[in-house]
Order: C-alpha cells, then structure tokens, then sequence
C-alpha cells in the first residue's frame, strides 16, 4: 500500500467528513428534538451552494478580490439566507403539523424537498455551475513524487467546521438557550409547562441546522467549486448516515459520524472503487440501522408502551 | 358472587402448578434499577393484584411479563394449556457462549432472534391491556376484534380473494366471536362506529374484549379503572370476576382503586421501588405495616395517576 | 406578528402582518429567482422575485382581511370543523346506487379505448394505467400499512430489467410478469426483513438509500445492465404471435396469423388490454384485501403497532407481507414500463419517480383504491394536457404534498370502512 495515497484519502476523508458532520448537525438537532427526519435538510444545503455561488458573484461584480473578506461575507450573507430559508420552511410545512399522524410531517417534508430542487432548477436552469477558486495553493508534506497535499480551502473548511461545531456545542451545553433546547428534546410536553416557548425553541433547532448545512455548502462550494441542483439528495443522505452512525440526536456523534463515513468513504473510493461508493454508503447506513440503531454515541432507545 | 365461591375459586393447595412463575425478575435501564428480584407467582384461575406506588415498577413487571420489555435478569414462565412456556426465550435472547458450542440452542436462538418477539407471549396465551389505551381508532370496532381473532382466521389471500366457502365460514365464526365479546361487555350498540369515537368507559371494555378475542389463558389489565366513575368501577369489577368464572380465564391486574382491589383479588402483590415488600391474602395486606408504610402520604398521587 | 400592535384598527394590522410575510418572502425568493448565475457572473432577474413576494403579500393581505370579517370567520370555522372531522366513515355500501351499472360500462369503455386514440394518446394511456398499478402497488404499504417506503422505484426498476435483461436468455413477456413480480417480492422481503424492525421514519430513509443503491447499481455494472446506455426490451408476443411487421425466425406476424391488415399500433393496443385487465384484476383483488384478514391486520399495524404485538400478531412478518406485496405489484408494472418503451434505462428510475408515486397515493388519499387510480389518471394525464407546465411538474407535485398533508391529510376522498351486521357471512 502506498502511504502516501493513504494519507491522502485520509485528508480527503477529514475534509469530507466535516462537512457531513456539519449538515449531519441539522438532521440530529432536528430528529432530538421533534422526532422527524427532515428530508428537505440536503436540499437547503444544496441551495446554500447557490446562495455561495450568487453571493460571490455579486462580490466580484462589486470587484472585491481579497479572498478573506470574500469568505467572510459570503458566510454571513448565506448563513443569513439559509437561517431564513430554515425558518419558512419550519413554519410553513412543519409547525401546523406538529400534532399530526406520524407518516404528515415525513411527507410533507419530502415535498419540501421536491419544491426546493424544483424551484432551484426552473430558477437556476439545471446546468451544473461553477465558482472560481478563490484561494488556491496548498501544503504538501513529503517528497517530489510522493506527497500528501492539503489544500488552503481544505484546512480553512477543517478549521471552520471544528470551529462552528464549538461554538454551537458550547450554546447548547452553556447557555440559557441550549439549556431550553435540551429541556425540550427531553421532554416537550414538561417545558412547555415550565414556561418555555418550545415553537419558538423547535424553530431556533432549525434554523441552527440550516445555518450549519450554510457554512457547509460555502465551504463545499469553494473548495469542489461545482454543483447542480441535484447535489442535496445524495449529500442529504449521507449526512444523514453519519447522524445515524454516530447516534442520532448527539452532537459529537454527528461529528464523530460524520468524520467516519467521509474517511471510510474516501478510503473506499481511493482503493476500492469511485464509482460505487454512494453504494458503500448507503450500505453503511443500511447495516448501522440494523445491527447498531443507538450509533456510537447515541442511546439506545426504549420503546414506551 | 359471593365470598365463599371466591375462596374456593381462588385460594388453589400450594400442589398445583402455578400459571404464571416470576422468579427473580430485574430489569435495568442503564444504570436504573426499574425491578429488582421481583418473584411471584400467579394461580391459575385466581385473581391477583400488583400494586404499590407510583414509580414502584409495576407496567414494568407487566411490560416484562407480556414481553414488551427484554427483562435483563430473571425467569419468567407461563404454565398454560398443558405447555410449559419460557417467556423470556421466545422473545430473542442475545446469543450466549455456550450457543456457539451447541448447534440446537444455536438454532433455536436464531430462530427466535429471526420470528421472536412479543407476539410469541400473546400466542403463548397472555394478553394485556394498556394504561394508555391502544385501541385502532380508525378501525370500527368490530374490525378491532377481528384483528384480535388474527391468527385463528383464514389468512390465505387467494381464498379470501374468492371469497371460498372454507373462508367465509371462517370470517362468520371471526363475527360471531366478535359480537358474542360485544354483547358480554356491553358493546353491542357500538359495533359498528369507529373505536376512537367511543366513550372512554367503552373504549376500556372494548380493550378487554380485543384481549378475549385472543382466547387468552391469562389476561394481564393495566389500571382498568382508571378514569372511571364508581358505577363503571362497580361494572368493571363485576366484569372481571364474570372473566374468570364464566370465561375461565386468570386474571392479573394492576390498580389504584384500592376499593376494587381489595374487593376482587385473591392474592395481592405489593411492588415498592421494584422490590416485592409483600404478598398474600387482601386481609394479610391490608394489615401489613411494610405496606401501611410505603401507602402513607401517597393518597393525593393516587388521585393524579 | 412582530410589527402589530394589538391596538391597530384590523385593517391596518392586517396590511403591517402581510407586508412583513411579503418581506420575508421576498428576502427567501430575491437571491435564488432573481440573481440568475450565468458562469462566474450573474443576471439579475428581480422582478420575479418582487412578483413572487407581491402575491404572498396579496394573498396574505386578503387572508387577513376576511378574516377580521364575520363572513371570512364562518369560512375558517367551517373548514376547521371540515378537517376535525374524520376522514372515514363506516358504511354498507359505496353510496353509489347505479355502482353495479357503471362499473361494467366503465370495463367495457376502457378496454375500447385504445381503438379510439392515437398513438401518442395511446402511450399516454398505458403510462397511466402503469402508475395506476404502482400507486395500487405503493398505497398498500404507505396507505395501509402505514409505512413509508421512498425507494418504490426499485422494484419498478427490477421488474422493468428482469424483463429487457431476462429477454437475453429466452424470457418472454409472459415469463417475465410472473418472474418480475416473483423478483420483486424477493427484492422487497430481502430488504424488508432486516430493515422493518425498524423505528418508522427510519424505514423511510433506508428505503430512499436502497432506491438509489439500485439505480447506481443499474448505472454503474455495464457489463450486465448496460449502464447508462440501458438496455432494449423485445416486443410482447401473444401466444407466440409476434405484433411486428415481419416475425423473427419461426414466429407468425399476427397480421399474417389472423389475415388482417398489419396496423403499427397492434403491438400498443395489445399491451393496454393485458395491462388493463391486470390492473383491473389488481383492483379487485386491494378492493376484497381491505376485508380481509391480511389486509385487516395492515390497518392496523398502521394504527397502533404495540397493541398489534399484544395480540399475537408478528408485525415484522404483517410489514413484510405488505413490503413484498408492494413490491410484486411494482414488478409487475416495470415489465408493462419496459415492453411499452421498448427500452429501459436507468433515468426512468430515480428518486423523482418514487416521489411521483407517492404524490398518487397522498392525493389519492391513504388507503383508498379509488382515489388512488383517480389520482394516478389525474397526475399522469394531467401534465399531458398542459404541456406548457412541464417544467413545473415536480414544483407541483412538492407543493400539493405539502398542501395536502396541512389540510386533508387524509386525501380527497373519505374512506369508507366495512359495515358488519351481526351474522353476516359477506
């Protein structure tokens, strides 16, 4: 085996399992809390990759070239739209659902999603797009022909996400929102008693997972610099995977998900097959559910009678 | 009904068999401790009563004994129609060393990993009903107890699709059993309106007679008078003595009525924080100081539960 | 609202609350529709976006309005007490008096349809009638048995190869509809029986992820499905009896067999009426399952799991009689799919196509066999005829679900439950 391509993937693998990691936050957030796989989550990604591609157009139509302030604004400024996009979303085809049969909720949520492909794709024309490069350049560590190399945008999308991920485990284990947050996912019924708005709590959880799946679809976007409107559905899954694999409703675990399948993936892919490594994937998700429901971190679930 | 009949129905010589045997019964959520070596015994064709206080573990015996719950230690067997039934077994038990060594314990593990499950315990001859009622709301009420007759009945698809002689008769004697169970809990009105439009006093005897339909040898009621007016009670308790000498069926119940309790069991067993404190006679309980003890002060809980 | 103030006149607290839902609305259109990227550039396109917001604020304000007037509160109160009510009902029979008169004339219409359309039509009609088997197929397991499978397309996908790959080895379309359904079903309880013990919503993602696992499958081994390319699907014979102009080495042209005139459209007419007559035996059969034990037992799965299990029913084996029972049917509409294309592909099977399936059986209402096939006409007819709306297909499917669960969850149709008199042998 060569090391070098083993590092490599495994580079690859970080930087991909952080962004599952990030978009896995919205899925666990959500499932924690309500009890619902939000299947229209990959697709708010996939918008956010829009939102990145027009927010930096905009910029450079405005003649802005330093890399750093374009990064910066373009994550507030798609963080801000996405948080809105979550927001609607909740509030028009989830919250009037909330005490519905269990199968509405599901399947409005997948009507979400075909409205927000759909949308994105009678707006945007369905042609693939593309962003510049914003920073180019990286690190390499080894010799002339065996190296392993790291891209600038792959350290700041490392870094970024690790950062995002403190930042949001420290609201929810510190601050008087996350302790709401916590109350709620235990037991809604009992915090809606206490005082808490458990609406207004159920709409932060998304908008804190669409802010999430934002800086991730910047931070995919600048760094794979192409996307079409389809790219949330499969992203969406195998985030969702890594929700699962690290135990869904734990935040750690869904980073810990996350970093897992994107390395098991890009080792996949690296030294087994490309073509077939969604197929791995799915094949994980299938596998974890079955043998191991609970994830690594999560807890296993008693059914209440 | 009289006193007299009951004792001789009741009190059975220490040398029959008993119907049910828990023998040191735990179970442990995590690292709670829900029951802890909770062992008695149920007689056949006797009335017996779990009480205790709120919290003290008794729908978990229940959950446990109608296989809702994998206990985590103990014994649990059913002695019913001439077959000696191991409840814990037919659930899926996780594989054991010795397994591995063992082709036939192996196989029949797997067996019951693959086809297990509480449904076993319910065709093993124990049927339950729920503190929560579970009734098919959307489904009329008799269709609730054709569900109930599910496995007597004729199942296959080609000769219900042809409605043959062979199935029609089956599904006239399913109707038959049906309306004979409306009739003796007083149901009859309601045949065919949908199970959630009901009162709750009917809905509660419609969740008896959905267990009846099981033919079941022992039936297991989970706070049958909860949310009923004395009159219903009075009703209820009639009912069920009418279960076990008309219907031959036994009877374990759990209750806060104490009025009820006292009135129509044979035996009483007395749960507090998951351990037995005490069992025998309602004359031996009632004078138990154990019992006095852990009763006093939870008068006001009786009410909210 | 976050701008009213409780003591505004209504008018004005209606105008404030629709301006700033016109606002919002405007900010969650204005970078996507009215920033269009043509490469690393964009055009911009603001106008759509205002249009957009302008008719949230339009249809904000007017709902706002009627609301504060009594006429406008008798309208909500009386779809409130619309919706409370229960979407079914117990009955004797479908209300329909003349239901014994129409169904017949009904038979008899559609099985001579096809004589009477077009070739275009003609195709038109068979797709429909195949999502009127899919959504039959598909409203089994979501409909009735409460499960929500979002990979249906798989087993359309498997019945649909079996066929154009079984072709290669001698299977002919007679073969291939029992084998594709016998594939399917195989399909669905090698799935099912691992992944129905599952939590529900969990079901729902791994049925989308067994869904794309098939069609990456399709895509990627080329040597056996000829990958992206696909793979041709021979014609349907009838006895031997080949619908082409000349047979093929040994086969009799049905021209020829019968002394007619050779007509290039036999072949289409031919699968209709195979394919009606299936469906029409299918709707039978989900008509009677409702009744029946199995289909009994479905229901209620649906409605309460626990207590199903207290009653000695095994659900994992109930869920996988009605997993793999979906799937037979979606088999079986896959071979109709790939004989009437001539062709199959693996485009014809993502994830839009079991959304498409899905959007029959909600609209249809869950559980119902004649809303079902309503809604299968409708949805598939319906895009036909406005051609115009093509590109909005999907759009439109996604906003009817989500209409559809927030106000009649339980689809346009009421469903009527079994009436059983005491003695009644049915």
């Amino acid at each position: 085996m060569d090391f070098h391509i083993l590092g490599q993937q495994l580079v690859n693998g970080l930087a991909l399992g952080s962004i599952y990691g990030l978009i896995a936050v919205g899925y666990t957030m959500v499932y924690g809390i309500i009890g619902m796989i939000n299947f229209a989550h990959g697709d708010v990604y996939m918008v956010s990759a829009y939102l990145t591609a027009i927010c930096l157009a905009i910029l450079s139509y405005f003649g802005m070239v330093s890399p750093f302030f374009l990064i910066v604004i373009t994550l507030i400024v798609t963080v801000f739209f996405i948080a809105l996009y979550g927001w609607s979303i909740e509030r028009i085809a989830y919250k009037p659902l909330r005490n519905s049969p269990r199968l509405a909720p599901l399947i409005s949520a997948i009507g979400v999603s075909l409205v927000l492909q759909n949308y994105v794709q009678v707006s945007q024309g369905a042609k693939t797009q593309a962003v510049p490069t914003i920073l180019p350049g990286a690190f390499r560590f080894g010799t002339e022909t065996e190296f392993i190399q790291i891209t600038y945008i792959q350290v700041l999308l490392i870094i970024v996400s690790f950062i995002s991920m403190a930042v949001l485990t420290y609201i929810i284990q510190k601050t008087s929102l996350g302790r709401q947050c916590r109350a709620v996912q235990q037991d809604a019924k009992m915090s809606a008693i206490l005082g808490i708005n458990t609406d207004r709590i159920i709409s932060t959880v998304f908008i804190i997972g669409a802010a999430m799946a934002g800086i991730a679809g910047v931070l995919v976007t600048m760094n794979y610099g192409s996307f079409d409107f389809s790219v949330g559905f499969i992203t969406g899954v195998k985030a969702f995977t890594a929700a699962v694999l690290g135990g869904i409703g734990s935040l750690p675990g869904a980073m810990l998900g996350g970093i897992i399948l994107g390395m098991s993936e890009s080792l996949f892919s690296g030294f087994v097959n490309t073509d077939y490594k969604d197929v791995f994937a799915f094949s994980l998700l299938v596998l974890v559910l079955i043998f191991r429901p609970s994830g690594l971190l999560g807890k296993p679930l008693v059914e209440k009678v | 009904m009289n006193a007299e009949t009951l004792a001789t129905n009741g009190v059975v010589g220490e040398s029959t068999p008993a119907l049910l045997n828990v023998d040191g019964l735990t179970m442990r959520f995590g690292g709670i401790i829900a029951l802890n070596n909770v062992s008695f015994t149920v007689q056949p064709h006797s009335i017996t009563a779990l009480i205790g206080p709120n919290g003290a573990g008794k729908t978990t015996v229940f959950n446990c004994v109608t296989g809702f719950y994998k206990a985590t230690e103990g014994k649990l067997s059913l002695n019913a129609g001439g077959k000696q039934t191991d409840l814990r077994k037919v659930l899926g038990e996780r594989f054991q060393w010795s397994d591995y060594v063992n082709p036939k314990a192996f196989g029949e593990r797997l067996y019951y990993k693959a086809f297990g499950g509480s449904h076993r315990v319910a065709l093993a001859g124990v049927a339950r009903t729920f503190q929560n009622i579970r009734l098919f709301r959307e489904l009329t009420v008799v269709e609730n107890l054709l569900v109930a007759q599910h496995i007597h009945l004729d199942r296959n698809l080609i000769r219900g699709t042809l409605r043959t002689k062979g199935y029609r008769a089956s599904e006239r004697k399913a109707l038959e059993t049906a309306y004979h169970w409306l009739d003796v809990m007083n149901l009859t009105e309601d045949a065919n309106r949908l199970a959630g439009e009901l009162p709750y006093g009917n809905q509660r005897r419609l969740e008896i007679a959905r267990a009846m339909c099981t033919e079941p040898k022992l039936i297991c009621l989970d706070e049958p008078a909860a949310g009923l007016n004395p009159r219903e009670t009075e009703d209820l308790s009639k009912l069920i003595r009418k279960l076990r000498d008309e219907h031959k069926v036994t009877v374990l119940l759990i209750e806060h009525d104490m009025g009820l309790v006292m009135s129509i069991s044979e035996h009483i067993v007395v749960l507090d924080y998951g351990q037995v404190i005490a069992c025998g006679s309602p004359k031996e309980i009632e004078t138990n100081p154990k019992v006095l003890a852990a009763y006093l002060g939870t008068e006001a809980e009786e009410v909210v539960s | 609202m976050l701008f009213t103030n409780p003591n505004d006149p209504p008018i004005l607290a209606a105008l404030k609350d629709s301006l700033f839902v016109g606002l919002i609305a405007f900010l969650v259109f204005a970078p996507i529709s009215g920033m269009v990227l043509d490469g690393y550039g964009f055009n911009s396109h603001l106008e759509r976006p205002a249009i957009m917001a302008a008719i949230v604020f339009a249809g904000r304000f007017i709902y706002q309005f009627l609301a504060g007037t009594s006429f406008g509160k008798n309208l909500i109160a009386k779809f409130a007490a619309s919706k409370a009510k229960p979407g079914v009902y117990v009955g004797q029979s479908d209300g329909l008096k003349y239901l014994k008169f129409i169904l017949p004339v009904l038979f008899i219409a559609c099985l001579i349809l096809p004589f009477f359309l077009d070739k275009y039509w003609l195709s038109v009609a068979t797709l429909a009638m195949i999502y009127v088997l899919l959504g039959l197929g598909l409203n089994i397991v979501v409909g009735l048995a409460g499960l929500l499978d979002l990979g249906f397309v798989a087993f359309y996908a498997v019945g649909a190869y079996t066929f154009a790959l079984g072709s290669q080895y001698g299977i002919g379309f007679w073969t291939a509809i029992p084998l594709a359904a016998i594939l399917a079903a195989m399909a669905g309880g090698i799935l099912g029986f691992p992944v129905l013990r599952m939590h529900g919503d969990y079901l729902a993602i791994v049925t989308l992820g067994f869904g794309e696992i098939i069609r990456l499958i399709l895509n990627n081994w080329m040597e056996v499905t000829g990958g992206p390319n696909g793979a041709p699907a021979p014609n349907p014979t009838f006895l031997g009896i080949e619908f082409s102009r000349t047979a093929k080495e040994g086969g009799v042209p049905y021209h020829e067999f019968f002394g007619v005139t050779y007509n290039p459209a036999a072949e289409y007419i031919f699968l209709y009426i195979v394919l009606f007559l299936v469906v029409s035996l299918m709707i039978f059969f989900f008509s009677r399952l409702r009744s029946m034990p199995m289909g009994r037992a479905w229901e209620a799965l649906r409605e309460d799991e626990i207590a199903c299990r207290s009653l000695g029913l095994n659900h994992v084996m109930v869920k996988l009689s009605a997993f793999m029972m979906g799937a037979m049917t979606g088999g079986v509409a896959g071979v109709f799919f790939a004989a009437q294309q001539g062709f199959v592909n693996p485009t014809s099977f993502t994830f839009f196509e079991s959304a498409l399936i899905l959007a029959i059986v909600v609209l249809g209402g869950m559980g119902s066999v004649v809303g079902v096939v309503l809604a299968a006409l409708v949805l598939t007819i319906l895009p036909e005829t406005l051609r115009t709306f093509a590109e909005y297909r999907i759009l439109i499917f996604g906003i009817l679900m989500v209409g559809m669960m927030l106000w009649k969850p339980r689809g346009l149709i009421r469903i009527r439950r079994p009436y059983f008199s005491r003695g009644d042998s049915k």
